[in-house]
């Protein structure tokens, strides 16, 4: 049943504990037979094994009334060892070990972003904190890598690139694929599975051997450079974005389950309108987001609120580890960030369905193209569809857009007049580029992504990938630009001769 | 008069730091004229065991939003919140939800 037992107690027992509850009468709603433990939403009091249910049928609805996740599929699971994403790789834990008719069916791994050195750790701190996250990893079972953020110096420019994908199969396909895998089984029988999964364990886990100092320094130079906390805090997620991506290409990982509550992504979605990525609400807070085409990111925790998931990693034991973050202990007006955090939570304190307001309205939003844009240019940061209107000049984007080619200094239009642009690689003096690299990398970014370049001084710091892929980006469009005006050209002769 | 309490305060999900890093901390409340309370505790805590920053642990006379509170691993919210008068060998858990992800 589901009495509060002695094994929950930490100090000695001193006999059966007595349930002292303020209202004596209050059973589970859902059994109507146990004692409470838990109260979720506005009043629902449940018991420990219904609340248990409930959170691991939630889980298991969100990915199974979505169906993006195609059996035998691999799947990296981001985890930052804190709670929510724990909690995440516990449940899929659990859901592969059940029994055959309801086990989950995809093919995980794990991967840890150790980003000790944006948070200025000592290297002593790191190295403790990796040991406690490989006990953990090596716990799971799951094929893991732990990356170093300072990583990211090392990506290659492929890794800001759309990699286009065959269109996600109909309802129809996905039937498909789950019943011929589901014979594909009985045809193997029990050995071919055991089989399989062992396999699967004996991938390669990654932990390519701890990052350079002048790696590390290069890193919190970056940082360090930042102006204002709440860029910080964006370009710390751009890079693990980046990162996390570049992995699961590199190990063949086709989604990326991140373990987002519902708490979470309702202060992300009122922090990106404050950040001006409105337009991009639907990806950053939505179940699926496909912005890199052929990585699909999945948020499976998005129905969880953190009052769940801490309850039940409490309850039954998740191993979580808590390593200080960017905004640990920051002021509460730090950053947009840590005033959003605060204002939905104290709202949600006195309006118990703010949370889950936000996060229907946030269900709501739909992704669908303008009319007539097709596959348009992607903003290099964050890499989505640019929704900009260059003509319109009314719009601050515009403004800014229409703005940018008035910043070039007179010398160098003279020298763009004279042929393509120069400057081959990486090392091009900027003088003679047509227009400056901060202006080069500022045009391809969203409005969003360009507030918070604000905040950075000088885009030297930032690793080599973003300003090699910018003025590769630049430099096409140049190009394209010349080739264009070529073409022009001689249809205004065709009509000149034409017409005389 | 209430005799005094012998309780056992715990601290996770990042709350520790505020702490020390210490997780768990067994305290005796000393006797006094009301019974222990929630809150009663919550200003003792402020005082004897808080080392910095108690406007990220409490916030006028409860926890600031975002902290759990469990006593005896059941939630706060089914005893009375605040209200709820503590008995001897307690185990009070306060879980911050906001660090980490």
């Amino acid at each position: 049943m589901c009495e509060m037992s002695e094994e929950y107690r930490e100090s000695a027992p001193k006999g059966p504990p007595q349930p002292r509850l303020g209202t004596q009468d209050q059973k589970c709603v859902k059994c109507k037979e146990g004692l409470p433990v838990v109260v979720i939403r506005a009043g629902d009091a449940f018991c420990r094994d219904c609340f248990k249910a409930l959170y691991i049928h939630k889980f298991r609805a969100m990915l199974g009334k979505n169906r993006l996740i195609f059996p035998g599929e691999k799947v990296l699971l981001a985890w930052s060892g804190g709670a929510s994403s724990s909690s995440m790789v516990w449940q899929v834990l659990e859901g592969l070990s059940r029994d055959s008719a309801k086990r989950l069916r995809f093919v995980p791994g794990v991967v840890y972003v150790d980003e000790g050195a944006a948070c200025s750790q000592s290297p002593e701190n790191r190295a403790k904190t990796l040991a406690e996250v490989k006990l953990v990893l090596q716990t799971t079972g799951f094929p893991w890598h732990i990356v170093a953020l300072e990583e990211v110096f090392s990506l290659p420019p492929s890794v800001l690139r759309f990699a286009a994908q065959e269109p996600v199969g109909t309802e129809g396909a996905y039937k498909a694929a789950v019943d011929s895998f589901l014979q594909q089984q009985h045809a193997l029988g029990a050995d071919g599975v055991e089989r399989k999964s062992q396999h699967c364990s004996q991938d390669p886990h990654s932990h390519t051997g701890p990052p350079t100092t002048a790696q590390t320094q290069a890193l919190s130079r970056l940082f360090d450079s930042v102006k204002t906390l709440t860029a910080k805090e964006e370009l710390l997620q751009t890079l693990r974005t980046h990162l996390i991506l570049h992995v699961a290409r590199n190990h063949g990982y086709s989604k990326v389950m991140t373990g987002d509550s519902c708490t979470r992504l309702a202060i992300k979605l009122m922090t990106s309108l404050a950040l001006g990525r409105g337009a991009f609400l639907a990806w950053d807070t939505g179940f699926s987001d496909e912005r890199h085409g052929d990585v699909v990111v999945v948020r499976p925790m998005r129905e969880h609120t953190l009052k769940e998931v801490a309850f039940y990693n409490h309850l039954f034991a998740v191993p979580s580890i808590c390593t200080p973050a960017l905004d640990t202990k920051a002021p509460e007006k730090a950053s947009i960030h840590r005033l959003m955090e605060a204002f939905i939570l104290r709202l949600q304190a006195q309006f118990p369905s703010t949370i889950s307001t936000v996060y229907r309205t946030s269900e709501k939003l739909i992704k669908a193209p303008r009319d007539g844009c097709a596959a348009g240019p992607r903003c290099l940061l964050c890499m989505c569809t640019l929704d900009v209107d260059t003509a319109d000049s009314t719009t601050a984007f515009g403004a800014q857009t229409s703005h940018l080619p008035q910043m070039q200094p007179p010398v160098a239009q003279a020298g763009a007049a004279a042929g393509p642009c120069c400057c081959a690689g990486m090392g091009g003096a900027p003088g003679c580029c047509r227009e400056d690299p901060r202006a080069q990398v500022m045009e391809q970014l969203c409005y969003g992504c360009r507030v918070n370049m604000k905040d950075l001084p000088s885009l030297e710091p930032l690793p080599p990938y973003i300003l090699s892929e910018a003025q590769l980006r630049s430099q096409r469009a140049t190009v394209e630009q010349e080739v264009r005006e070529y073409l022009l050209g001689d249809s205004e002769d065709e009509t000149g001769t034409g017409e005389s | 008069m209430a005799a005094p309490l012998s309780v056992e305060v715990e601290f996770g999900g990042g709350a520790e730091l505020l702490f020390d890093g210490v997780k768990k901390h067994q305290v005796t409340l000393p006797g006094q004229e009301e019974p222990w309370d929630i809150r009663s505790l919550l200003v003792w805590i402020k005082k004897n065991l808080l080392k910095e920053r108690p406007e990220l642990f409490i916030q006028g006379d409860s926890v600031r939003p975002g902290i759990l509170v469990l006593v005896n691993d059941a939630d706060w919210e089914l005893l009375g919140e605040l209200d709820y008068q503590l008995q001897d060998q307690d185990s009070v858990l306060f879980i911050s939800t906001l660090h980490g992800g």
